[in-house]
C-alpha cells in the first residue's frame, strides 16, 4: 500500500482492517499510532535499506522488511502469534515503492513464503500527482484509489491516472470506503482495452502500448527484456502484458523496473484476438522502437 | 530476477521452465547479440556461463540478468537493444 503523504493511505488501511473479510491479516507500518484501531498483528519497521553492489536504486533490498517478514513466519511457526494469511505493507509517503517490490520478489526466504498479491496506491483528488515519487507510485500500482472525492471533482485526476497507468484499475473512495474485493484478487486488465493518449507527464513519463501479431518465442522475449532492463531499467518503470507464446492461454508478464514477477500462464484467452500485448510505462522510448526491437529478436529465434 | 543484481539469485525469471533445448536456443540467441559487441558466451558444466571478450578477459556469470551487466563491463559501453544501428546489423 503506497501513496503520497496525506493521500489517505492510513485511513484506507484502517477501514480495510475493520472489514470481516480482512481477518488473519498482519500489518507492517512505519508509524505506530496512526492506524486508529487495536490490531493484534500490527508491526512497525524502521526503513533500512541495503544498497547492492550494482548501485541501482530500485534493486535496493529493504532489509527491515525482509527481517520482519521472516520474523512473522518464525513466530507463527512457534505459535507466538495468531495465524495470518495476508500481510499489508504500508510504505512511507515519500518512499520509492520499487525496493519493496524488489525485496518481495528476490529475497530468497521471502519469495519462497510470500507472493506479491497486488500493489495499491492512493492518490488524493485535491493535490493529484504533485511529486516525482507519486508518479512512480502510480506507475507501479495495480489498483489506484482516488481519495477525497468529497472535496473536489475527481474526473481530471482519474483521467490523468488512466493515461499514466492504463494497466491499473482506478476506483474512487472517500473516507477509505472500499471493499477488500475491489483491491484483491482482481483479474489483470487487458492492455488492448485501453489506449494511452501518449501524453507525457512533465518529467517525460508516459505509457505506450505494444502489439505483436506473430507468435512470440519465450526464450527470445526473455533475452530481449533482460537486455532492455539492463540498458534502460532506470527509464522503464513498469512492464505489464499478455504474451502469445503458442500455449493454450496467454502468459502474463509483470515487472517493476529491474524486478520481474515469475511469469504466469493463464488458462485461456478472452476471445479470438491472440496478439501479444504489452504496456510499458517510462521515459525516453516509444512504442514503435520497442516493437521493432522485439520483432528483430523474435525473428532471430526463428532462423 | 533482477537484471542488475541477478548474481544474488539462483534463477532468473527468464530462465524458468526451460529445458535443455531452450537453454541451447538461449545460448545461440545471446551469442548472435553479443557478437555485435565483440563478446562470446559459453556454457560451463551446464550451470554457469563464461563470458569472454577478444582480448581474453573472462567473467563467470550465473544467470541471464547478470550476463548483461558483465557484458556491459567487458564491452565498456551499454548494450542497448533499441539502438537502431545495432538492430540493422542484427537483422
Amino acid at each position: 500500500m503506497t501513496g503520497f503523504l496525506g493521500s489517505g493511505k492510513t485511513t484506507l488501511i484502517s477501514r480495510l482492517l475493520g472489514h470481516p473479510d480482512m481477518g488473519e491479516t498482519a500489518v507492517i507500518v512505519n508509524e505506530l499510532g496512526e492506524i486508529g484501531i487495536d490490531h493484534h498483528l500490527l508491526r512497525r519497521v524502521d526503513e533500512r535499506t541495503v544498497l547492492l553492489r550494482s548501485g541501482c536504486v530500485c534493486c535496493t533490498l529493504r532489509g527491515d522488511l525482509a527481517d520482519e517478514l521472516r520474523d512473522l513466519l518464525s513466530r507463527r511457526e512457534r505459535g507466538e502469534i495468531p495465524p495470518f494469511r495476508r500481510v499489508v505493507i504500508e510504505t512511507t509517503g515519500l518512499a520509492d515503492p520499487a525496493p519493496v517490490v524488489y525485496t518481495l520478489l528476490s529475497e530468497p526466504v521471502v519469495r519462497h513464503h510470500y507472493s506479491l498479491e497486488t500493489v495499491v496506491a492512493t492518490v488524493d483528488a485535491v493535490h493529484g500527482l504533485r511529486h516525482d515519487q507519486s508518479v512512480k507510485q502510480v506507475a507501479i500500482a495495480d489498483t489506484l484509489v482516488v481519495t477525497k472525492g468529497d472535496l473536489v471533482e475527481t474526473a481530471p485526476v482519474v483521467g490523468r491516472l488512466e493515461q499514466l497507468n492504463p494497466t491499473a484499475e482506478v476506483i474512487e473512495a472517500s473516507f477509505g470506503d472500499v471493499e477488500p474485493a475491489q483491491l484483491f484478487a482482481r483479474p489483470a486488465r487487458d492492455p488492448r482495452d485501453v489506449v494511452p493518449s501518449g501524453q507525457e507527464h512533465e518529467d517525460g513519463i508516459r505509457a505506450v502500448c505494444l502489439f505483436l501479431d506473430d507468435e512470440l518465442d519465450w526464450t527470445a522475449f526473455g533475452v530481449w527484456l533482460t537486455m532492455l532492463l539492463q540498458a534502460r531499467g532506470e527509464d522503464v518503470l513498469r512492464v505489464k502484458g499478455l504474451l502469445n507464446v503458442g500455449a493454450e492461454g496467454p502468459l502474463l508478464v509483470n515487472g517493476v523496473q529491474h524486478a520481474v514477477h515469475p511469469p504466469e500462464h493463464l488458462d485461456a484467452w478472452a476471445d479470438d484476438d491472440r496478439r501479444s500485448r504489452m504496456v510499458f510505462i517510462g521515459r525516453r522510448f516509444d512504442g514503435e522502437e520497442l516493437e521493432r526491437s522485439l520483432a528483430a529478436f523474435n525473428r532471430l529465434a526463428a532462423n | 530476477m533482477c537484471s542488475l543484481c541477478g548474481v544474488l539469485l539462483n534463477e532468473s525469471w527468464a530462465e524458468q521452465g526451460g529445458d535443455r533445448r531452450a537453454r541451447a536456443l538461449r545460448l545461440r540467441l545471446m551469442n548472435r547479440v553479443l557478437a555485435h559487441f565483440g563478446l562470446r558466451l559459453d556454457e560451463w558444466a551446464g550451470r554457469v556461463y563464461v563470458l569472454r571478450d577478444r582480448t581474453g578477459r573472462t567473467a563467470v556469470v550465473e544467470d541471464l540478468g547478470a550476463i548483461w551487466r558483465e557484458a556491459e563491463q567487458l564491452a565498456g559501453r551499454p548494450l542497448d537493444p533499441l539502438d537502431p544501428e545495432f538492430l540493422l546489423r542484427l537483422a
